[in-house]
Parts: structure tokens; C-alpha cells; sequence
């Protein structure tokens, strides 16, 4: 009995512990809090290095403010936004997905736009030249799950090109892709643009003419109801200005 | 048929034990608990290994020695516990043919075999029950046919009918005491109980503290005076001679003891009456009573035996003790060369039939 | 790579795989058998009455989400949604794999117990432990550690892949995830049979002339089959359940390796509500092993 004592005991320390780590997010809507603040960022996989990074620059502009970022496919985050998740700004990987959660994002802005390309193991050993070349004998491609933006648009390709892949799997975020591509469990992937020139060297990229016509535009929106509004216009100002702008153009990405 | 030569060395439990089983012959083996008698059979068995130094022979077939260690299934043995250990997920029938099966031979020799023991061992109509449905008698039964239907060259039983109330342990060893006369194989039972070896078993073999204390033939180890063990045993008197007409026993100089049979005993065999000290009286004469049986004797010695004393005298070359208060001794004074007339009431005596070499 | 997705994507296998050992979830058998009321009470002393309350929170709170998901199914297109050829492939895949992935269980899992209930060295007991660890790592844990084993630069996949075997990507892989997370419960279930039954049954077959191999076959595994079967349901419900080490593993293509979890996580993203009514048939088809193991043990086949 004593030893059951000794670990309840101590479950119930390791239970209050978690409980009392609180990052002090959950304040009712509308109200200013003393002490520090946090703005939660919900943004698109491929949007992992250019926000940490504007997330940077929001901080040393904003004393006291600590941003909370989360990257992850767009359809899933409309779904934990829709769910309840606490996310102050949104961004999308394409619009399809913003317009999901209709009313609850509040004035949705286009700040980037993104193109498909491929990747494939340094020096492209399989010898991919086009699109239609992922469907060759003895190739392992693999592609974003088509309720996500970057499946959306290798859906579209797919139909404006009449070829339609053969992948062997299909991953919830396009970051995941990346990683088949560059651990090389797989021969190639579809990424965007972005993502190819963040892997420098790691990867060999391909292009094709189907790809321009593409284009998956970027919205970002604060949503409605949660509790920073305004720190969060102020960032959606930051993404949309020259600071912003300047991280976007160098990373890749196009002009919205 | 071969003898079963066996030099049985172990660690644990500490056991070394030297013997020659005869063909055909039944051992009982008996001692305190604890003293190994289990263990050798496991041993023989093949179930425990035994020390390298350990050597079994059957003839000329090697069970046991310093290279070789014969796996149990390939020694031609069967081994019969207390609890019948049948299958429970096999029929009675299915269990009969275990043996035979295993031994890879015919259908129709495997039917003959089960046939056969099922009707000696009287199990016949159980064929088609579990053992789940069996009292615990049938069981054993059917654990006998079991062991016999694998026609063993040595057969080992381990205290089989100590779970058994006592009138179906008596149907059951004189089941197994038909079975036996055929002497077609080697039987080595361990038991606690008397009558088992001196109804069944012609050798008996004493272990103490895992090595051989006595070893002879049945009677001649229980009977003789100068025997600790028969204490241990059973505590009872052994009178051994031939049965006559009235389930009495007579010694070769015309003493008898009269009782009551305990299981089927044919007058003109060999046969020993068994009864407690306490059912035995000394008078300094004869004197005309109820009692039938009266032997004449002589005091060998006074022992004490608990609140008692415990009188040993011998007749006709026998040992016969009689329990009786220390005062008695005193008044009657009984002291060693003194001869005694010891009268024992039938109602206490039972008789049995001997094993032929008993 | 994305790892946000549920750890089970069904309520009820969830609960057969959370459970410990071969016992299996016995507060979901009781909702498919009807309450437990104070008539069917099995012994005359009745609990103290404050067990009871906490007993009823306990349930409330595994059976009130599967309840949930019942309310809330859009019934007008369940029929249509649940028919649906992605929906066939993933439960076709999923029962396919599931069933493959119970044959082997048995097929490696019984001669694995076998030897643990023989032994108790500490070899064994190491090995043993090793063995068990399926049914307490993270299941992600588990596809990522098979990756690194049979996928391309796997341990053993980089050589595989020379002689031209390609496990990732295949329904292969599927069934090796799920064998991997399943073949604990097979093992613990019959090992737990085998040490109660003990050896004296195999000793007396011994003497009566059984060879090993005979004394297995014939007495030791028909002893323990009522454990065998109970395993078996327990292994095939923790592989139709599996997604982490599937979907790290073996990757996500239809047809091909998206089992039914999988196929309800990527429709749960696109649209919760669509995800539905394939987990609702999930959680039909748990409660029918769930029943299936509970009532076998009721119908009283003592031995293991």
C-alpha cells in the first residue's frame, strides 16, 4: 500500500506541474493583458522559414510579445481553427482553404503566391525531365494529400496535363515531402518553389512548363474572435510590408 | 527379457542409489517423505537427468551414462501418478491411444490395443467421456489403461492410489495385481501404504535421506525383527505363511492367524495377515476365549512407543509386537526370553495375498 | 513531416489496444450486453455505494464519444459516403491486412511463448521484455524505428533493396507495421496459458512415448487454444486499429497502404463530418471483437 501511495502521490505532482506551466493564452476575447503576451500564428508548412523568421522581427518590434507559431498542412489547421484552436492569424497556402472558414477569417489579404516544382535526389539519378516523367518505371514519387494546397495544385496539373500520378504516397504537409525526398525514401516529390530553394544542395530540381500556370495564391486573415486582434493586424501589417515582402521575395516566393 | 541395472547419482535432490530390478520383477519402494523416492522415478523415467556419473541400463540398452542422456519418450516407459494426469481435452478413448498412436503403429493395431486394455482395466463403456465427467476411481482406471496400452518395458507408478477412497484403491490394486502377474515387464511404485507392496511387489526397496537403507524380498524386509522401517511403514505386524480354507493364515509350524480377507486371497497361496500392535494381547498362558488365534512366543524386547510400551516377541522365527501399558509390563513382568502367549482378535487381522516373489 | 494526427483514429480499438494483456475492455462488452443491473448482481454482498458513482463516471467517459459519434452521424449520406471507393479500398485494405497480419501473429507468436514459459533465464527475461515493448511505445515511435530497418537506408532495407526487394510504400510494409504492434498480445496471451497449464502434462506424454514435436502438437497447443483464439481476436483488432506506425511506415497511397484509420485522418482534415460514418463502421467492428472475445470468456473455457 505505501509503494501505490508513493506513485499516486507523485502522478498527481507530474498532473499539477503540467496544469500550472501555463502560458497565460487563454484570456477572454477582447481584453489587454498585464505582463506578457502571446500571439498565436497558425501558417502553411511552407511557410516555416520565412514566418520564423518575420516572427523574429514582430518580437523586437513588439516588447513583451512572444509569438507561438504552428506550421502544418492548411486543411489541417482550418480544421483545429474551426475546431476551437486558439489562433489569432491564419495563414493559407492557397484560398480554397481561407475561404473554408468563411466568416471567421476577418478580411483575408494575399501577401505571397507559390508554384509547383519537383525534387529529386541530388543530381537527379532517375533522369526526370518532366511531370510526366514521375510516372516512369522503377520511380517512387510521392505528393501532398489533395485536401492540402500543394495536392490541390498537382491536382490541377494533373488535369491540365491529362497525367495523372502514380504516388506512392500521399503526405499531409509538403514539408513531409520534402523529407521522403531529402532522407531519400523516395526518388521525387512535388514541392513548391519554396521549399526546393530552402533545401539548397539536398535536392536537384525539375521544372515543367504545366507548373507556371499554377499558382497557389497566399492569403492571411486574423481570426475572428480570438483574443489579440489588434497585435495580430499589426503582424498581418508586418507580413504585408517591406520587411515582410523582402523575406517572401528572398525565399522564393512570388509577388501577390 | 532384460534386468534393469541402475547406479543413480544426484545433486539435487541428493540421491544415490544402487540396484538391480529383475525382469519381470515389481519393486516397491518406500521411505520417509522427502527421502527421493519421487525423484527416482523421475530419473528413471528420463524427466531428470541425474548426475554424469549416474549409469541406467536396460540389458544391454543404454538409458544412462557418462555420454549419453536417452530422452524419455525413447525409453519405453510409462509412468502412473496420484492424480491421473489424463488429458482433458482428449476422450477416454483418445487417451488409451495415446501411447500406441505415438508408437506409430496401425489403426487397426491401435484399436486392438485400446480395445484390449479398456476391457482389462473394466472402462469399456467410459470410452466416449471426458475426463471432466470421470470420479476420481474411473480416472484411474483409465490412467492405467493409458500406461498399459503403451506396453512399457518398466512400469512407474507413484503412490497411484493414495487419492483413492479405500475400497476403490482395494478394487484398484487388485486390478493391478492381475495385470502385474503376467510379468511381462519391470514395475518399480513407490507407495506409503503396506498393503501396496506386500499385495503387488516382490522386492521392496527402503530409501532414507536418498540413498538405499534396505532391499530385499517383500516379507523378509517387513518382517524382520531387526528392521526400523516396519515402524515407519505402517507400524503394523506382519505374519507371513499360507492361506488356508477361512481366510486365516498358517506358518510352516502350524501357527495361525485368523482374519478377514482384504481382497481376493486363494487358500494354498502365500499370504500375510497384518494387524496393529494395539490388537494384540499377552497372557503369561494360554487361557479358552473368544479369540481364535493365540501364538505362542518369546519377549524379545520392551520398547517404549509413545505413552506405551511396545513388546516385540518373536514366533516361530516372526516378528510380532504388542502394544500394552507400562503397568502391564510391570505386573505381568515382561522381560526379554520370557515366553508369552499373544492373542490377537480376527476382526482385527486383514489377509492378503502375497506378490509371487514377496 | 506530419505527425499531428490522432494516435487512433477510432474510439473502441483504441480501447482494446490501452487495455493490458489479454483481458481486453470489459466496460464496452457491458454496453453491447445490455446494463449490468443488480439482478444479474454474482455474488449476495453488493459494492459500496460511492463505487458505483465512480464506476458510472468511468463509463460515461469511454462510452459517451462513440455514443457522439452516433448522434452526429449525417445519416441521409452515410450509405452513400460509406460505399464510396475510397471507403471500400481503405476497409478492404484494412481487413485484408488486418487478417494477414493474425495469421502471422499466430504463426510467430505461439512458438515465442512457447519458449519464454519454458525458460526463465535472464537471457530470456531481457529477450522478453524486448518483446513486450510494442504495447507501450508510441506506435510513430514504432513506424519510424521500422523505417529505419527496412526502409531504403534501413538497416536491412539498404540491402534489400540491392537484391531488389523494395518494402516502403507497399502493403507489405502495411502488414509489418501492424504484425509489429500486434504480436505482443498474441504472445503475452498464450505465454500467461502456458505457464499456468505448466509442464505435467508434457512430462506425462513424454513418458508415454511422445516425441516433442508430437508432445506440441497434440497436448500443448490444443491445451491452450481457448488462449490462442483470444489472442487472435486481440491481434487482429490492434492491426485493424494501427495507424502511427502505418502511416510513418508505410506511407499513405490508396489502395495501396491507406487502411481505413488512415483513410478517416485524411477525411477528418478535409472535412470532420465526412470522416464519420467510416468510423462509425470502425467502431461497429470493434465492438463485434470486443463482444466476440468477452463472451468466449463467459462461455466458460477455463483453461488459459
Amino acid at each position: 500500500m505505501k509503494k501505490l501511495g508513493a506513485v499516486l502521490a507523485a502522478t498527481a505532482l507530474l498532473t499539477v506541474a503540467g496544469c500550472s506551466s501555463d502560458d497565460g493564452d487563454d484570456a477572454s476575447p477582447g481584453t489587454t493583458q498585464p505582463g506578457p503576451v502571446t500571439l498565436n500564428v497558425s501558417a502553411a508548412a511552407s511557410l516555416k522559414n520565412t514566418f520564423t523568421a518575420i516572427a523574429g522581427e514582430f518580437e523586437k518590434q513588439h516588447d513583451g510579445v512572444s509569438v507561438a507559431l504552428s506550421f502544418d498542412g492548411s486543411s489541417t489547421l482550418v480544421n483545429q481553427i474551426k475546431q476551437g484552436a486558439p489562433a489569432d492569424v491564419f495563414a493559407s497556402a492557397d484560398e480554397k482553404n481561407m475561404n473554408k472558414l468563411g466568416d471567421q477569417a476577418t478580411d483575408p489579404k494575399i501577401f505571397a503566391t507559390n508554384t509547383l516544382v519537383i525534387v529529386t535526389a541530388p543530381g537527379n539519378p532517375k533522369g526526370i525531365a518532366s511531370f510526366a516523367d514521375l510516372n516512369k518505371e522503377g520511380v517512387t514519387t510521392v505528393v501532398c494529400q489533395s485536401a492540402q494546397p500543394c495536392g490541390n495544385a498537382t491536382g490541377t496539373v494533373e488535369a491540365n496535363t491529362g497525367v495523372t500520378i502514380k504516388a506512392a504516397s500521399e503526405e499531409q504537409s509538403v514539408t513531409a515531402v520534402l523529407t521522403k525526398v531529402t532522407t531519400g525514401q523516395a526518388d521525387a516529390g512535388l514541392v513548391y518553389v519554396t521549399d526546393a530553394k530552402a533545401a539548397g544542395d539536398k535536392v536537384a530540381t525539375v521544372d515543367d512548363p504545366a507548373f507556371a500556370d499554377v499558382v497557389n495564391k497566399y492569403p492571411i486573415a486574423t481570426v475572428s474572435g480570438a483574443a489579440n486582434d489588434a497585435l495580430g493586424k499589426e503582424f498581418i501589417e508586418l507580413v504585408t510590408g517591406a520587411e515582410g515582402q523582402k523575406i517572401l521575395g528572398d525565399a522564393g516566393f512570388g509577388k501577390p | 527379457m532384460a534386468d534393469l541395472v541402475v547406479d543413480i547419482q544426484n545433486t539435487v535432490p541428493p540421491l544415490r542409489i544402487e540396484n538391480r530390478f529383475a525382469a519381470g520383477s515389481t519393486t516397491a519402494v518406500v521411505g520417509p517423505n522427502g527421502s527421493g523416492k519421487t525423484t527416482l522415478l523421475r530419473v528413471l523415467a528420463g524427466l531428470v537427468p541425474g548426475d554424469d556419473d549416474s549409469r541406467i541400463a536396460l540389458g544391454d540398452q543404454v538409458f544412462r551414462d557418462r555420454t549419453t542422456v536417452v530422452p524419455a519418450y525413447r525409453r519405453g516407459v510409462a509412468m502412473l501418478s496420484q492424480d491421473a494426469g489424463l488429458f482433458p481435452h482428449l476422450s477416454v478413448r483418445s487417451n488409451v491411444a495415446f501411447a500406441p498412436s505415438a508408437q506409430h503403429l496401425s489403426r487397426a493395431e491401435v484399436t486392438s490395443r485400446v480395445d484390449r486394455w479398456m476391457a482389462a482395466t473394466g472402462i469399456a463403456e467410459l470410452a466416449d467421456r471426458k475426463p471432466g465427467q470421470l470420479s476420481g476411481g474411473q480416472a484411474q482406471r483409465v490412467a492405467i489403461a493409458r500406461a498399459l496400452a503403451a506396453q512399457p518395458r518398466i512400469l512407474l507408478l507413484d503412490e497411484p492410489f493414495r487419492a483413492l477412497d479405500v475400497d476403490v484403491a482395494g478394487r484398484l490394486r487388485a486390478l493391478l495385481r492381475t495385470i502385474l502377474a503376467d510379468r511381462s515387464r519391470i514395475t518399480v511404485m513407490v507407495t506409503h501404504d503396506l498393503v501396496d507392496a506386500v499385495t503387488l511387489a516382490d522386492e521392496i526397496l527402503v530409501i532414507e535421506s536418498g540413498r538405499v537403507a534396505e532391499s530385499g524380498p517383500t516379507t523378509d524386509v517387513l518382517t524382520s525383527p531387526a528392521s526400523r522401517f516396519t515402524a515407519t511403514l505402517s507400524g503394523l505386524n506382519l505374519f507371513v505363511g499360507t492361506a488356508d480354507e477361512t481366510a486365516g493364515v498358517c506358518d510352516d509350524a502350524g501357527h495361525r492367524v485368523g482374519g478377514t480377507a482384504g481382497g481376493a486371497v486363494t487358500p494354498g497361496e502365500r499370504a500375510a495377515a497384518a494387524f496393529s500392535p494395539r490388537a494384540v494381547a499377552i497372557y503369561l498362558h494360554a487361557a479358552a476365549g473368544s479369540p481364535r488365534t493365540m501364538l505362542p512366543g518369546t519377549v524379545v524386547d520392551v520398547a517404549p512407543r509413545g505413552e506405551h510400551a511396545l513388546v516385540r516377541c518373536d514366533v516361530g522365527g516372526q516378528s510380532v509386537a504388542a502394544e500394552v501399558t507400562w503397568a502391564a509390563v510391570a505386573d505381568l513382568a515382561l522381560t526379554a526370553g520370557l515366553a508369552v502367549e499373544l492373542v490377537v482378535k480376527a476382526a482385527d487381522v486383514r489377509v492378503y495375498g502375497l506378490a509371487a516373489g514377496a | 513531416m506530419t505527425v499531428g494526427g490522432p494516435r487512433r483514429a477510432s474510439g473502441a480499438t483504441g480501447n482494446v489496444t490501452g487495455a493490458s494483456g489479454a483481458t481486453g475492455n470489459v466496460t464496452g462488452a457491458s454496453r453491447a450486453t445490455g446494463n449490468v443491473t443488480f439482478r444479474n448482481r454474482i455474488s449476495g454482498l453488493p459494492a459500496p455505494w460511492w463505487v458505483y458513482l465512480i464506476a458510472a463516471v468511468g463509463v460515461t467517459v469511454i462510452v459517451l464519444p462513440p455514443l457522439a459519434l452516433v448522434l452526429k452521424t449525417p445519416w441521409d449520406t452515410f450509405i452513400e459516403q460509406v460505399t464510396s471507393q475510397s471507403s471500400r479500398d481503405a476497409l478492404r485494405l484494412s481487413l485484408q491486412t488486418a487478417a494477414a497480419t493474425t495469421v502471422l501473429c499466430v504463426l510467430l507468436g505461439v512458438p515465442m511463448a512457447v519458449v519464454f514459459s519454458r525458460h526463465d533465464g535472464l537471457l530470456v527475461r531481457v529477450i522478453r521484455s524486448l518483446v513486450l515493448l510494442p504495447l507501450v511505445l508510441p506506435p510513430v515511435v514504432g513506424g519510424l524505428a521500422l523505417l529505419y530497418t527496412f526502409g531504403r537506408l534501413g538497416i536491412l532495407g539498404g540491402p534489400m533493396r540491392e537484391a531488389g526487394i523494395d518494402i516502403a510504400f507497399t502493403t507489405t510494409a502495411v502488414i509489418l507495421a501492424q504484425t509489429f504492434v500486434a504480436l505482443p498480445f498474441m504472445v503475452i496471451s498464450v505465454e500467461g496459458a502456458l505457464r499456468t497449464a505448466g509442464t505435467r502434462y508434457e512430462d506425462v506424454a513424454a513418458t508415454l512415448g511422445a516425441s516433442p514435436t508430437r508432445v506440441l502438437w497434440k497436448v500443448t497447443v490444443p491445451l491452450v487454444a481457448p488462449s490462442v483464439l483470444a489472442g487472435l481476436v486481440l491481434s487482429f483488432a490492434r492491426a485493424l486499429g494501427e495507424f502511427g506506425a502505418t502511416i510513418t511506415f508505410a506511407g499513405n497511397a490508396p489502395g495501396v497502404t491507406q487502411t481505413a484509420p488512415l483513410a478517416i485522418y485524411v477525411a477528418a482534415i478535409d472535412d470532420p463530418q465526412q470522416a464519420i460514418p467510416m468510423s462509425l463502421l470502425l467502431v461497429l467492428i470493434s465492438l463485434i471483437v470486443v463482444v466476440g472475445v468477452h463472451s468466449r470468456r463467459r462461455r466458460g473455457v477455463s483453461r488459459g
